[in-house]
């Protein structure tokens, strides 16, 4: 029997979708003439050349710190799960490469921020979208968009919150900035995958340089597309495209005379009138900038007792003073601190060469080197280094600096300073050393 | 592939290379989490977001917005496309410079100027946090000063000379 045919229901139509709510979600509530995306496009391409240069000196630096150096002593990132070091700085690197390397981390990150800032106005549209979700390519672009612009405002404020010394979160500042950095890496090689061909129409309609040319009079709209970053009820233009690009340059320009100075030093570092380690102390041969005081890892009293003595340990131990050490050949070379922070400053230092030190406890050329400060608290205190940097002629336990003692400051009775290393490792206040064959 | 196409909205390499993006996010998130502190990780990276999209710009585009009213920078007439006469300097864009240039100073330096960073600077260099605000402040001055100078400068130049055309006539 044949089932009785059902009556066909009418189609149902869906609800319209209703309109955006009032406010940023329709567009007509943009007004500024000069969104758009070329002028996004500009900031984008300026922005990603200064990230370049950030992401490849920060990655310079995790390599610097030598985390895959024995038993995880250099490995501040915690020791497990990473990758291990991508690019490093060549073993015959000059004595200042990391010196310029960080200040370029530092210095162009630091400049990049009102490029970022400009670039995040130029898209803020975009936000307020609507609808918020639509086909599932929408909603994870979506998603992407969030972890790029959430991880890059992350590594610009923790960055610049901790050369500062300030820290009012809990979570450890190296981690959280190298592991934060690689979400940044990843969701901005993606976004630059995603948004090239955008890039490539805004250049090719626009020309890459002419809405440079356009004055105050001649600063028009870039043409209207629905959904597109160009406002439907664009305002009169107050400035010009070249002089809000002027403006983000006045910025940069700034923050650039305010900082480089600690880096670079000379005449510079008087106008770097902002630099967290800007500042002259004196003129003396022991005044220039101290990372950690003696005061503050509580080593003082330890590092002026006349009783100290270093062992050194290798196929032999000995022990010994510091008249013992003066009494040794002693070397000076001009080599730089450089802080991770970003700011350097280039010293004669004196003292034995780490080659000869490893000789007299007879230990040989391929042996790598552990060393442990007297300091009783704060990291750093136990360092390990490659046998190719205790190799290196211009290695030194450091006695002496420009002609006179070591200030406790600096690491009296002796420290250990090396070429191109961050200057955290060129750790302070030496109680032991130990040559480890590999 | 069309039927890929209608339903998620993009080619198959678009939603590969985003899951690999998630991928490696995620092992770094992992990676960060492991040393605790989630909550805390968490509120800084999307407040920091959340800061910016929702206070930060809000609050500077309303402040600009203020400026243009109080300028009449809006009500001014547009400058004329192509006119040989010199326009008459906008007095907005050297109040724009000056006050992004120290805000961004701020923005940036703000533990130093406002003295968040007094403690640990003390303890750290041996020596304590002073000058930054002074600097900071001279620095503002500077910006100010300089700014309003040009302009003063460029609305000399832009005024129409007082002796035009009754000098080329010819003396009776």
């Amino acid at each position: 029997m044949k089932a009785p045919r059902l009556p066909r229901l009418p189609a149902i139509k869906p609800p319209p979708l209703p309109g955006p709510p009032p406010g940023p979600f329709r567009p007509r509530f943009w007004r500024s003439p000069l969104r758009g995306p070329w002028l996004t496009s500009v900031l984008g391409s300026i922005l990603l050349v200064m990230i370049a240069v950030v992401a490849v000196t920060g990655l310079i630096s995790h390599s610097a710190y030598q985390p895959d150096v024995v038993k995880g002593y250099n490995a501040i990132v915690g020791p497990r799960g990473d990758i291990g070091p991508l690019i490093s700085l060549p073993s015959d690197a000059p004595s200042w490469a990391y010196a310029l390397s960080q200040g370029a981390h530092v210095t162009i990150g630091l400049i990049a921020i009102p490029v970022l800032l400009a670039k995040l106005w130029s898209v803020i549209p975009r936000l307020f979208a609507w609808p918020p979700v639509g086909k599932p390519a929408q909603s994870i672009e979506r998603l992407a968009i969030l972890l790029l612009v959430g991880s890059g405002l992350f590594e610009f404020v923790t960055g610049v919150l901790n050369i500062q010394v300030f820290y009012p979160w809990h979570f450890l500042f190296v981690r959280a900035h190298y592991y934060g950095a690689w979400i940044f890496i990843s969701a901005l090689a993606l976004h630059v995958c995603v948004k090239f061909p955008t890039v490539v129409r805004a250049y090719r309609d626009q020309g890459v340089l002419r809405p440079l040319k356009a004055d105050l009079a001649n600063t028009k709209p870039e043409p209207f597309r629905p959904g597109g970053l160009v406002s439907p009820s664009p305002a009169t233009p107050t400035i010009s495209r070249r002089g809000l690009l002027g403006l983000v340059g006045a910025g940069s320009l700034a923050l650039l005379i305010a900082n480089l100075g600690e880096s670079v030093g000379g005449p510079l570092r008087r106008i770097a009138l902002l630099a967290p380690r800007g500042r002259v102390w004196g003129t003396g041969p022991n005044d220039f900038q101290v990372n950690k005081a003696a005061d503050s890892v509580k080593v003082t009293a330890l590092a002026s007792d006349p009783r100290w003595r270093l062992t050194v340990a290798g196929a032999r131990t000995v022990s010994l003073s510091r008249p013992q050490l003066m009494a040794m050949t002693q070397h000076t070379y001009e080599l730089p601190i450089a802080c991770v922070e970003g700011w350097s400053t280039t010293q004669h230092w004196t003292g034995v060469r780490l080659r000869d030190l490893a000789a007299l406890v007879g230990a040989s050329p391929d042996a790598f080197l552990e060393v442990h400060s007297i300091q009783p608290k704060g990291p750093y205190r136990h360092t390990a280094y490659p046998a190719s940097q205790v190799r290196d002629d211009r290695s030194l336990l450091a006695l002496c600096v420009n002609g006179v003692d070591l200030s406790l400051d600096h690491g009296y009775p002796a420290r250990i300073i090396i070429p191109a290393l961050p200057g955290v490792h060129c750790t302070k206040w030496l109680g032991s050393m130990q040559f480890v064959e590999a | 592939m069309a039927g890929f196409r209608r339903m998620y909205g993009s080619n198959p390499l678009h939603l590969l290379a985003h899951a690999g993006v998630f991928f490696i996010a995620g092992w770094a998130i992992n990676q960060i989490l492991r040393a605790g502190f989630v909550i805390n990780w968490i509120a800084w990276f999307l407040g920091a977001a959340l800061l910016h999209d929702l206070v930060l710009l809000p609050l500077y585009s309303l402040l600009d917005r203020g400026l243009m009213i109080t300028t009449g920078a809006r009500r001014e007439p547009p400058p004329v496309a192509d006119s040989a006469a010199r326009a008459r300097p906008r007095a907005i864009n050297h109040l724009r410079v000056p006050a992004v240039v120290s805000a961004i100073l701020l923005l940036v330096y703000f533990p130093l100027i406002l003295g968040y960073s007094s403690h640990n600077y003390r303890f750290d260099t041996g020596h304590a946090l002073a000058g930054y605000t002074r600097n900071w402040l001279l620095i503002c001055a500077g910006l100010f000063l300089f700014s309003a100078l040009v302009y003063t400068v460029r609305v000399i130049r832009s005024r129409p000379r007082a002796v035009p055309a009754a000098d080329e006539q010819p003396s009776d």
